[in-house]
């Protein structure tokens, strides 16, 4: 098989773009300036697919498809804004709102954070679902870290990288429904004194909003470096 | 038959309260209450989070003077972290709190209080604002206006955000002072100064026309209590406590944040939701107090800036030993203004201001800390308690209004005994007994939204509770 029939075209938006067969809808977009929000992915890390805020639609397909995980496909032709998919974004960013406790004003992120970016990305006005304020534990028992699961919206950015790239895979997500969360151990504190924790902090790094963070840094100091991650991938890959 | 009045709500004040006074069948007035009508829960709900998101939390609680909440919380933290914070970091908050005293000042003594001061007690209620006092006094308008912007800027410079700024950290400060911004608000020193300055002199043209308002505005021997300095100058960020008698003879000297608690109590009044503080070796309420701009002038020898030091020297030959007339609390705060834009001056040409070192770092050390500062209204002190861990098991917070709330009351009571007379009301009466709780500038809740176009209701109750009468405005 030549390399010339290994490109995939397809239409992204109206715009003609080539792939190569390995790639997502999104990493294509990306490629070609054409920007699909998303929290849960990013870049370094496998896909998983958890906040569905990266779903487009493809022309002949009634379902919506999350572009994270779709891999391009030859003549498709995908549209990744419309009425339908904005309403459907901030949908699913009130109930991230209304799940837990995320209040920006007094948040370690406030400024700082993905969630409330992507609120104000997207036109987030309100939250029209009643709030659940569930009462939430904040885990401080760590010397460095502290995990705050008011704030934590399961995106499981922190269970992968621990898991992917540190390899010591400390958190993991247990529980179903309203009463999922991340854990570290076999749920116990993160700063036990048998925890497996390296304390590498890069969980921390990538979290996307205010519930691994620094103990003692607030959100005007910018404390979070996620884009440290491709570049590790690289340098290991080269290896 | 007795009569009940009620005030509700105070207008012009920063935040919701209400005033009720009882007439007697004479119609003489036989008490006065001041209630503060609203429930925060600062201190409840701030349970279980880290002690080093204190600051920005609690800065939440008022919109104008978050700097002093932000300072007294961060020392609390600095109790519990037991660290000293950097020279410079201490000079930057001082100069920011200063800033903030400024436009608070500006806020209450132009925004609130100048309506009545300079359009009078009896003006027509529609035109007694800030903007009547510009279009009658341009030149004043423009410096309340002027004043206030300048030390916003300042916290903007300084911490990028106006109102909250998260720049004030356990430890010190998140970002060292840059030589550009230093410049610029040097630059803006020369107009704030003038336009203090013209305010004094326009408030001391206009006094004789209050004789009776300084009389009979809560004007009684009183005990004061505000920070100062080692060698006895004016002092709102740094320093200890000194609390003296109404002879001027020195109580108790040296109150630390920590021994604060030890000698102070609270005490808790049916009819309000701010607690009365005052000094358990003397009881409640013989123990109560005041404090802000009044007392802290009353307890100084010196401001430690030439200008100021000049008009306190006048301030002081008002009365004979501490003055006693809540009515001049409006004196002090325009003395402190010229002071603070004079300090924040010299705080600039500190030769380390520009030091890139300005904070300290470190876990939890001790598992209780309390901070004090001195808010533009009056004392403040924050105490915390944390577990092994720096999460927050117990909150106090003792605020001016809390500290002042015995004078403001017993204040409330001497204006009404004097101005309501068989029980008969009028527009003016009612804002001078709104007046008396303005001279303390108090700070009920959290913003300006006080201001402006809120209804004020009195209504007249006999013993049944039947409506007799009704005024509104």
């Amino acid at each position: 098989m030549s390399a010339a029939t290994d490109i995939k075209t397809l239409v992204i938006n109206g715009q003609d773009v080539s792939a190569r067969p390995d790639q997502t809808i999104l990493d294509v977009a990306r490629e070609n300036g054409i920007n699909i929000p998303t929290l849960c992915h990013l870049d370094g890390l496998t896909d998983v697919g958890a906040c569905r805020l990266c779903l487009i639609e493809v022309k002949g397909q009634n379902k919506l498809f999350p572009a994270c995980v779709t891999r391009v496909e030859e003549g498709m032709e995908v549209t990744t804004e419309s009425e339908r998919l904005a309403k459907h974004r901030r949908t699913i960013l009130e109930l991230l709102f209304a799940e837990r406790n995320h209040i920006c004003a007094v948040c370690v992120a406030n400024g700082n954070c993905e969630l409330q970016s992507l609120s104000q990305e997207l036109g987030l006005t309100h939250v029209r679902l009643p709030y659940r304020n569930p009462e939430l534990n904040v885990d401080a028992s760590h010397e460095r870290f502290t995990c705050d699961h008011n704030r934590c919206i399961l995106c499981t950015r922190c269970v992968r990288v621990c898991a992917e790239i540190e390899g010591a895979h400390v958190w993991d997500v247990m529980g179903r429904g309203a009463d999922c969360k991340v854990i570290t151990d076999l749920e116990t504190p993160w700063g036990d004194k048998n925890s497996s924790c390296t304390k590498c902090g890069k969980c921390v790094q990538v979290c996307p909003t205010g519930a691994l963070y620094e103990k003692g840094k607030v959100g005007i100091e910018k404390p979070k470096h996620p884009e440290f991650l491709p570049y590790l991938n690289l340098m290991r890959e080269a290896q | 038959m007795t009569k009940t009045i009620t005030i509700d709500p105070v207008t012009r004040l920063e935040g919701h309260g209400k005033i009720t006074l009882e007439l007697d069948k004479r119609g003489e007035v036989k008490t006065a209450h001041f209630h503060v009508t609203q429930v925060r829960g600062f201190e409840k709900f701030s349970e279980g989070r880290l002690f080093y998101e204190m600051p920005a939390l609690m800065a939440r609680i008022c919109g104008i003077c978050p700097v002093s909440h932000l300072i007294a919380s961060a020392k609390a933290c600095e109790a519990i972290m037991a660290v000293e914070i950097p020279h410079t970091a201490a000079q930057l908050r001082r100069m920011m709190n200063l800033a903030q005293m400024v436009q608070s000042h500006a806020l209450s003594f132009f925004y609130l209080s100048s309506p009545d001061l300079l359009l009078g007690m009896d003006s027509e209620p529609t035109a007694r604002h800030i903007f009547g006092v510009a279009a009658s006094y341009p030149e004043l308008g423009r410096a309340g206006i002027g004043l206030r912007r300048f030390g916003q800027h300042i916290i903007e410079l300084l911490g990028e955000k106006r109102i909250h700024p998260g720049w004030i950290v356990p430890g010190g400060v998140t970002e060292p002072l840059s030589a550009e911004k230093r410049d610029e608000i040097l630059k803006m020193i020369p107009e704030a100064l003038a336009a203090v300055q013209l305010a004094i002199k326009s408030y001391k043209e206009i006094t004789y026309r209050f004789e009776d308002e300084i009389a009979h505005f809560a004007n009684f021997p009183s005990m004061f209590l505000g920070l100062i300095n080692e060698d006895e100058s004016v002092e709102f960020t740094d320093g200890a406590l000194r609390l003296i008698d109404a002879n001027g003879n020195v109580v108790a000297d040296g109150i630390t944040a920590k021994k604060f608690t030890e000698v102070m109590g609270e005490a808790v009044e049916p009819y309000s939701y701010t607690k009365f503080v005052y000094y358990k070796a003397f009881g409640y309420p013989e123990g109560c107090f005041r404090v802000g701009p009044l007392a802290r002038l009353n307890i100084v020898k010196s401001m430690s800036t030439p200008l100021a030091d000049a008009e306190l020297r006048q301030f002081k030959q008002l009365e004979n030993g501490p003055v006693r007339s809540s009515f001049h609390y409006h004196h002090a705060r325009l003395i402190e203004m010229l002071h603070g834009v004079e300090k924040i001056e010299m705080i600039l040409s500190d030769p380390l201001i520009l030091d890139k070192h300005v904070r300290a770092t470190a876990g939890v050390n001790r598992l209780e800390g309390a901070g004090q500062a001195e808010a533009p209204r009056g004392t403040l002190v924050h105490n915390y308690k944390v577990d092994e861990n720096g999460k927050m098991t117990w909150a106090n917070l003792m605020v001016a209004t809390g500290l002042n709330n015995n004078a403001m009351n017993q204040g409330v009571l001497q204006a009404a005994r004097f101005f309501v007379k068989d029980g008969k009301l009028s527009d003016g009466i009612l804002n001078r007994i709104e007046a008396v709780i303005r001279t303390f500038d108090p700070c009920l809740s959290c913003s300006t939204h006080a201001f402006g176009k809120m209804p004020l209701l009195i209504e007249l109750m006999d013993e049944d509770g039947l409506k007799v009468d009704e005024v509104r405005r």
